[in-house]
């Protein structure tokens, strides 16, 4: 059988378009209001004028990405108005859901994954991977269950945007400092909470990009910013043309939101907010004059009133500060040693941090460490074990985005497909000494870097997962049986905890992991 | 089994030889793992595959006032468990038969009555006598599509895993690709997929209790096989597709044994026995089976409707047989020509009642059917499509041609059902699985002459689709593409007829000289 000349490129098209296929299989699924806020931004750029894109208010979902992703939604309406002019029309499209239009916008979510799964196989490419790694690395990304379920299912377009994140860490890797930097501004131009990871890029292309003495590293530094601020001007230009430049940053920080989100994402401040609960609970039981909260966490900051009893309020510069806090070993790190094969964990890292810490945090954006991470995940075996339980509870603490009774057995199934295929991948690549026969045939490819450890799933493992299975048939079965309708808010605030304990531990494991290695 | 095996080892050896190493690699943290790990794997992926399909539309969503298939399984359910067993068949003031009346054996009728307690369980409306007609809640219809999931996954994926285990059992175990390829082909037959989950039926079911008791054959549990043969006539009549192939190789069997007569009885009495369980309501009387039996064969629906692609429906083009001739000589004119087509195969089983020869004879009997027999349905190829999937391994160009082919002669009606987006998604997906990395051995080696064919032949299909798809046809003749589909269709599968009855009569050769050698020895 004769094989192309570059036969990595006929193995990713394989797994991709199966992907696609599932895709297409899902159009007529369940989708969130984000449907209809896309839907809307394509009519919204369609048919205004620049100038008031984003002081336009006809629907609720006005627009509230950086520039490059309206370009992009811009882009995206020339094809719409010509499939069907009323989905970009201003009024007569609002809630508009034709069969069609349904297609179509789904369709532009399955094209624009193109972009991951280039990105997908650079990053495969210049890895020091062996074959199967590279393959498992693949599958990992493009069959990520939360990219299905967020992307395809519940509709946004974090594939597409990830996919400029994972290119951006791959012309790191390669030593393209340049376009890297230059990607990961235009990445920030379509969605700015990739911003998390800003200090990182800031400081390791500074110490790697930026050095080879006086001269010549602040010649570099020029020619960085210049990169990096005509991307800035391409993008935010013509709004401060127009003098909208306010009205853009406005929509685009509304720091008028909560702390959480209505389903609090499984973060640190789930545990703050169940603290002051528990403490006003006991401080009030032993006679102390506890005042109810009146404003919500999920809510805007209404005034001087605190959504807390006890607990000293949090602010979003609070929030702030305590992300930089939790990046700064890593930044510590990458000021010292920049090293390339470095930078996907360190991007990773600092996106734990704004998911964990960070201000009004949804649950979507674990999958911008997520996807990332499955870059290392077959490193090591510890690696690996890290990234099947993160990937786990990341998946599942997306559960509650599909609340409908059609889409439950598809993410549970989604779910079990990729923990079947994690387990069975990593295991093969870790075989540990003793099962070394297992693996005859992986044998010629990574006799260089056969591990001693088996990848396994320890007894604390083990019992995590059991206790992800008993929260999931407590909310799902039992709940709904023992208390009936009261109480409808504890099945999600159980899955946010438990998932937030996940995410603890993966943030702990993450920041050893980044201060131990050399 | 010794014998099979040495046939078999042949191609699947050099099949991995062929392969080149990085193909094989690449699955290989699937394929080295037990076989219960592999077929979980493939199993969720099936499973998940099934479920995406099930979100699509049915047969007869909101169209009253007959609606469709959907709306048929429904009916069944809130009879069955609204009437009495004697009522099921019987037309009566609850029961107006000429309102999808139960025409199916009563397995079918009893898989109703457990579905209907289920939906009762949870949607009480759903299968309410009268009120329930046309009832299409959200809940509703979810627990239909899962009634659908929980056979398939109850039935037709054990199946799978029995009939793959016993066909391969005593095979090499280092390296089975080819061997999860062919699992994944069976189970992720896009036809099958597309009527029982899309259309909605419960093929599954039927299909799966044939697998079953092929694999039961297959192990020489041959009471087994009969019985759950015998279950799948009684869920589906159209089993009666497979029944020759089942007769001519348990009767060759039997003949080679000491004491045949005394097989042929124990048979005969499974057979007997498993009937008598299934229709033990309606044994009291004769009127009551007759009644039964005669809803089971509508034979005044004519010989075929819509645009099947059959010998009937394609020649009908010509000659007008409905006019030409009257039911009863149409039906002894089918029953004719189905029969001596079975004929050459049959004789081949009687006289060498080989494993191989058996599944080959399953595909054989069951195609002759499809193409020759009375009141054929476009959903029928799914029946010749599972023998040819079980021979996926050995004969990829024939299941590969066969299932595009199925594919196309179902299209209109799929596309009736508006699933063309799932049809789209899923023909896709089959193209992939199938061309899997690591997957089947090289087609490379088959001749130039057959590759070329195989890509005009592709290209038509693919015009059809897009004509199909685009043109309106003219008024004079409302359903002319629909026409040359069929025509096309027929073509396809009388060649693929003839191709596969070759091959089985060359086992015939192959196996006698077994035969001598062993005599000899």
């Amino acid at each position: 059988m004769k094989k192309p000349p570059n036969n990595h490129r006929h193995h990713i098209r394989w797994p991709a378009l199966v992907a696609a296929a599932v895709k297409l299989l899902l159009i007529p699924v369940y989708r969130s209001t984000d449907f209809e806020v896309h839907r809307h931004w394509l009519a919204l750029t369609h048919s205004l004028p620049l100038s008031q894109w984003y002081s336009d208010t006809t629907s609720p979902w006005t627009l509230d990405y950086p520039p490059f992703f309206a370009y992009f939604e811009k882009f995206l309406s020339l094809f719409a108005s010509r499939v069907d002019p009323t989905i970009t029309h201003l009024h007569n499209g609002l809630n508009y859901a034709s069969p069609l239009t349904i297609l179509f916008q789904r369709l532009s979510v399955v094209i624009s994954d193109v972009v991951l799964v280039y990105s997908v196989f650079r990053l495969g490419k210049n890895g020091n991977f062996s074959k199967l790694e590279r393959f498992l690395m693949w599958v990992l990304v493009i069959w990520s269950p939360g990219l299905f379920i967020v992307d395809h299912m519940h509709f946004q377009y974090n594939g597409f945007l990830l996919g400029w994140l994972l290119l951006s860490i791959s012309c790191l890797e390669e030593g393209r400092d340049l376009i890297g930097g230059f990607v990961f501004a235009v990445l920030l131009c379509f969605k700015h909470l990739f911003a998390v990871a800003a200090p990182v890029y800031f400081v390791y292309l500074f110490r790697h990009y930026c050095r080879g003495g006086l001269v010549k590293g602040f010649g570099r530094l020029v020619l960085m910013g210049s990169a990096v601020l005509a991307v800035f001007a391409a993008a935010y230009g013509p709004f401060l043309y127009y003098g909208q430049i306010q009205v853009v940053l406005r929509r685009m920080f509304p720091f008028g939101r909560g702390l959480c989100h209505a389903y609090w994402a499984p973060n640190f401040w789930v545990f703050y907010i169940i603290l002051d609960k528990f403490l006003s609970f006991f401080l009030a039981k032993l006679g102390f004059d506890i005042q109810a909260p009146k404003a919500s966490f999920t809510g805007g900051l209404v005034g001087d009133s605190s959504p807390f009893a006890v607990l000293p309020t949090i602010t979003p510069l609070i929030t702030f500060i305590t992300v930089l806090l939790a990046i700064s070993p890593c930044l510590v790190k990458a000021w010292r040693n920049p090293q390339p094969r470095m930078v996907s964990r360190w991007v990773s890292y600092a996106y734990t941090c704004g998911f964990l810490f960070g201000w009004h945090v949804h649950e979507k954006a674990s999958l911008h460490f997520v996807i990332p991470l499955s870059a290392t995940a077959l490193k090591s075996t510890e690696d690996a074990k890290h990234y099947f339980y993160l990937s786990i509870v990341s998946c599942y603490s997306l559960f509650p985005l599909l609340f409908e009774a059609q889409e439950y057995p598809i993410k549970v199934v989604f779910l079990l497909l990729h923990a079947v295929l994690m387990f069975f991948g990593f295991s093969s690549r870790f075989p540990g000494t003793s099962a070394a026969t297992a693996s005859t045939a992986l044998k010629g490819t990574d006799n260089n870097k056969l591990e001693t450890h088996a990848f396994h799933i320890g007894w604390f493992g083990k019992s995590y997962l059991f206790g992800l299975l008993v929260v999931e048939i407590w909310g799902q079965f039992l709940h709904p049986i023992v208390f009936g309708d009261r109480f409808p808010f504890l099945p999600l605030m159980m899955i946010s905890i438990y998932c937030a304990l996940g995410m603890m531990y993966s943030w702990f494991w993450q920041l050893k992991q980044i201060t131990l290695t050399h | 089994m010794e014998e099979k095996r040495k046939k078999k080892s042949g191609p699947i050896k050099s099949a991995i030889e062929s392969e080149s190493d990085v193909d094989t690699k690449l699955w290989s943290f699937i394929t080295t793992r037990s076989t219960k790990s592999w077929f979980l794997c493939i199993s969720l992926f099936a499973l998940l595959i099934r479920l995406a399909v099930a979100l699509h539309p049915y047969s007869g969503a909101n169209t009253p006032p007959k609606f469709g298939d959907f709306e048929a399984q429904r009916h069944w359910m809130e009879i069955t468990l609204n009437l009495p067993v004697k009522e099921w068949y019987r037309n009566s003031t609850a029961n107006d038969l000429s309102y999808w009346g139960l025409d199916y054996p009563p397995l079918t009728a009893y898989q109703s009555y457990f579905h209907g307690i289920l939906l009762k369980l949870f949607d009480p409306a759903s299968v309410s006598l009268f009120a329930s007609r046309g009832y299409e809640s959200y809940l509703g219809k979810l627990l239909m599509r899962w009634t659908v999931l929980m056979s398939d996954l109850m039935i037709f994926f054990p199946a799978v895993l029995y009939f793959v285990t016993v066909y391969y059992s005593g095979k090499s175990t280092k390296d089975k690709s080819g061997m999860v390829w062919h699992t994944t082909m069976i189970l992720l037959n896009p036809c099958l997929i597309l009527i029982d989950h899309g259309h909605f039926q419960y093929n599954c079911i039927s299909l799966g209790l044939t697998t079953a008791a092929v694999a039961a054959i297959l192990s020489d549990r041959d009471l087994v096989g009969s019985m759950l043969f015998s279950l799948a006539l009684n869920h589906k009549q159209m089993s009666a597709y497979y029944a020759p192939a089942f007769f001519a190789y348990l009767l060759g069997k039997c003949l080679r044994n000491k004491n045949p007569i005394i097989d042929v009885l124990k048979l005969g009495l499974v057979v007997l026995g498993t009937f008598a369980v299934v229709w033990w309501p309606y044994l009291y009387s004769m009127d009551a089976s007759l009644e039964v039996l005669f809803r089971l064969a509508p034979f005044e629906r004519g010989i075929y409707e819509d645009y099947v692609a059959n010998f009937w429906c394609t020649t009908s083009v010509v000659l007008k047989w409905k006019r030409l001739f009257t039911t009863q000589s149409l039906k002894l004119l089918s029953l004719a020509a189905t029969v001596s087509t079975c004929l050459p195969s049959m004789v081949q089983l009687i006289w060498s009642p080989t494993k191989h020869g058996f599944i080959h004879g399953l595909l054989n009997c069951s195609f002759s059917f499809y193409l020759f027999s009375f009141q054929v349905h476009e959903k029928s190829i799914l029946l010749p499509l599972l023998p040819a999937s079980f021979l996926a391994l050995d004969e990829p160009f024939v299941f590969e041609w066969l299932i595009y082919n199925a594919l196309l002669s179902m299209f209109p009606l799929l596309r009736r059902d508006k699933l063309v987006l799932a049809y789209t998604a899923i023909y896709g997906l089959f193209i992939l699985l199938y061309h899997a990395p690591s997957g089947k051995k090289d087609t490379s080696k088959t001749n130039r002459f057959f590759s070329i064919l195989k890509l005009f032949a592709l290209a038509c299909s693919l015009f059809l689709h897009v004509i199909y798809m685009t043109i309106t046809p003219p008024d004079k003749y409302p359903y002319l593409v629909e026409a040359i589909i069929m025509i096309f269709c027929f073509s396809q599968f009388v060649l693929v007829l003839i191709y596969s009855n070759r091959k089985q009569w060359a086992l015939f050769n192959t196996s006698t000289q077994v035969d001598t050698k062993k005599k000899s020895l």
